[in-house]
């Protein structure tokens, strides 16, 4: 039995990217709070940009995220293109596409094998397993290093991307390189079903709380870049009017701005895409979901792995089919010229975390006048937040020892994969 | 791997002791850690030579007690001052990893606003935000021993740097310009293809990263030796470049810091 007082203290959560702490506080087996803090030092990134030529835009903004530099140059890429009423062509849709699912791929096997795997291995890191399941660090380092090098391929680099450019790319990948690529994504299916394995050996805490998934809305695929913006309590809204949707405010408790749309939180990553747009799912990517009970709606926070997972398998299939219809293409020249101009430009895509929002408001000189970037991560702190307080009850009322409730919490917020730097950035 | 055989590594036949290595972050975004994970064909390798016993992106397990310590990031609060001296206090070699830390990077973007209120303002309406004015290179608070420059910094060169500490031969790094190793990769030059390069003038050793994919340098690792900012200027005005492109480029990661100031005085006075 519980008998006093008892706080639970995580100083600097690890292995999330950036600086966060829990706080749990439980009174004679009631619980009494738990926070959820963002403690990362804020950057200014939208102030920074200001007064900046467009062109600064996605080299700059890109250094918001280490992780996934490519998706918010993507992002930004797409909010200065819809700006100065750019329409990338086929070939250039495609070759970002294939870039974006490649860092999905890096980023989801990163959380997956070195972030959260650990927790169900019962390690500290993925360190010690490189002598104990020398197998699974090996599959790891294998799915990770084919993505990092297809993005160096069509990006120019793995992290902060150098061809990547409003109007297209300063230079194309050699279609041999990509029939490389179509040999070694093929030999990899088999290490995600391995990866499939490892993962239905782990067991997902027993958790749900209902809430709202806010993602892209597919319009005959899985959407990646650009498009509308849905909900699962179906708001649906057009991309430039994201902020309807992500309805930013400061709180005390973080350094990082939170978000509502219907509810107190919603949530935003790999479990709202799949929860909006199941249907869209490569057919081999829908039979793992499947096999994992994973089918929308589902509300388990830690399921966001598993939906990880669903979507590595879902990016493998679907690149193939690019590069296949790539090679079946007569290739133009790689970039159009940008013709700067006055206006405002949105740009939504959606990162290996959930949907990202860049939007800049240019002179006629094409200088940014104003800018904003929304993070995934921070649509999800209150979301996190509202869970938190939610297993902590239910951890309570159970009369979990301390050691259970710390290493549940933790494994909650990894669950998100939260990418705290960039959200306050 | 073998972890008896990697505790009893050698060099030459000599006994190689492996240090106990350390990564923190101060404002940035983590990236230059990451770029070492990411380098997945040497990184059992690269791990087997050091003992990691601080790594809050990777590892739950932690230590103060450490021979290297790597810092990323640039120094943007109060609390981050005091994190560092103890880094250094802990520390026998501190490094600089990174352009933030080496310079400010890209954080160091928002130190060309004469009022820093008008820069919270922007991001935070009028909730409070603790932040310090400018962004700082690591060098302004303590002594750091040494630099690994680039943003993000090469995988590939983060390896040599730290294996040659560890079997403690001298680390000497390029004082030539990229344009030196552009040219050696057989680039044609940024410049005829219509794209503004700070190649000129920026330190080596990136194997000219972003020119090799015809994106011009945007001198991420700071001056070369004896760089020639005059000349570039005057290149970049034949090509018919404009000051802002040039000041552009200078101070996007802090390696310019000077000349972009100096610079934007100059453009400021023409206005």
């Amino acid at each position: 039995m519980i008998k006093s007082t008892r706080t639970i203290d995580i100083h600097h959560i690890t292995r999330v990217e950036g600086h966060g702490n829990i706080s749990i506080t439980v009174k004679n087996g009631q619980l009494t709070e738990a926070r959820w803090e963002v403690v990362e030092t804020p950057r200014f990134f939208e102030a920074m940009l200001v007064g900046k030529k467009w062109e600064n835009a996605p080299w700059i903004s890109g250094r918001i995220c280490g992780i996934c530099s490519i998706g918010h140059t993507l992002a930004s890429i797409r909010a200065v293109e819809n700006a100065f009423g750019i329409v990338p062509d086929d070939q250039t849709a495609k070759l970002r596409l294939l870039l974006k699912h490649m860092e999905t791929l890096q980023s989801h096997v990163l959380h997956l094998y070195f972030l959260a795997a650990p927790d169900f291995l019962n390690v500290g890191s993925v360190f010690p397993l490189i002598n104990s399941h020398p197998d699974v660090v090996q599959r790891a380092a294998k799915i990770k290093q084919l993505a990092n090098d297809l993005c160096d391929c069509v990006g120019g680099r793995r992290m902060h991307p150098t061809r990547t450019v409003v109007g297209g790319f300063t230079m194309l990948p050699e279609k041999k390189e990509l029939v490389h690529f179509m040999e070694r994504l093929n030999d990899i299916k088999n290490d995600l079903l391995e990866t499939a394995g490892l993962f239905r050996s782990f067991v997902m805490p027993d958790f749900s709380r209902e809430t709202e998934f806010v993602s892209l809305k597919g319009a005959g695929s899985y959407p990646f870049i650009g498009g509308d913006l849905i909900s699962t309590d179906g708001v649906v809204k057009k991309e430039h009017e994201y902020a309807l949707m992500t309805n930013e405010y400061l709180v005390e408790q973080s350094t990082s701005k939170w978000s509502r749309l219907s509810r107190p939180s919603f949530a935003v990553g790999a479990l709202a895409r799949l929860n909006n747009n199941f249907a869209f799912l490569n057919p081999l990517a829908k039979e793992l979901s499947t096999s994992f009970g994973l089918k929308p709606v589902n509300h388990n926070p830690y399921m966001n792995n598993i939906a990880q997972l669903v979507e590595c398998v879902h990016v493998v299939m679907d690149s193939l089919q690019l590069i296949d219809e790539l090679l079946g293409m007569i290739w133009k020249k790689p970039r159009t010229p940008a013709i700067p101009k006055a206006g405002i430009g949105v740009g939504a895509v959606e990162v290996p975390r959930g949907i990202l929002y860049h939007r800049y408001e240019f002179d006629d000189e094409g200088r940014i006048v104003r800018c904003d970037c929304v993070i995934p991560t921070s649509q999800n702190h209150a979301n996190i937040q509202h869970d938190l307080t939610a297993l902590a009850a239910q951890c309570a009322a159970q009369g979990k020892q301390d050691k259970e409730v710390e290493l549940l919490a933790q494994m909650l917020v990894r669950s998100y994969d939260p990418c705290i730097s960039c959200s306050v950035h | 791997m073998d972890a008896a055989k990697t505790q009893n590594r050698t060099y030459l036949g000599l006994p190689v002791v492996r240090p106990k290595v350390a990564f923190f972050e101060l404002s940035s975004c983590e990236g230059c850690q990451l770029q070492l994970i990411n380098n997945e064909a040497s990184l059992l390798d690269f791990l087997s030579l050091v003992t990691v016993v601080n790594f809050r992106e990777a590892m739950t397990e932690k230590s103060d007690e450490y021979d290297i310590a790597f810092v990323e990031g640039s120094v943007t609060r109060a609390d981050e001052i005091d994190r560092l001296t103890t880094i250094r206090k802990n520390a026998k070699v501190l490094v600089a990893f990174g352009s933030c830390a080496c310079f400010g990077g890209v954080t160091q973007l928002k130190n060309r606003f004469k009022d820093p209120a008008w820069v919270k303002n922007q991001v935070y309406g009028s909730h409070p935000i603790e932040t310090n004015d400018t962004a700082r290179p690591l060098e302004d608070f303590v002594t750091v021993d040494l630099n690994i420059y680039g943003c993000p910094v090469k995988k590939e060169e983060v390896e040599k740097i730290v294996t040659h500490v560890v079997l403690g031969r001298s680390i000497i790094q390029p004082k030539y310009p990229v344009c030196m190793e552009c040219k050696e990769n057989e680039n044609i030059c940024l410049y005829d293809l219509g794209e503004p390069c700070l190649g000129p003038v920026t330190r080596g050793g990136c194997d000219s990263w972003c020119p090799n994919s015809r994106f011009g340098c945007w001198g991420c690792r700071g001056p070369a030796e004896d760089a020639n900012i005059a000349q570039l200027k005057v290149i970049m005005k034949q090509y018919g470049f404009s000051e802002e492109t040039l000041l552009d480029r200078l101070e996007c990661f802090g390696g310019f810091a000077k000349d972009a100031e100096a610079l934007r005085e100059t453009m400021t006075k023409v206005k």
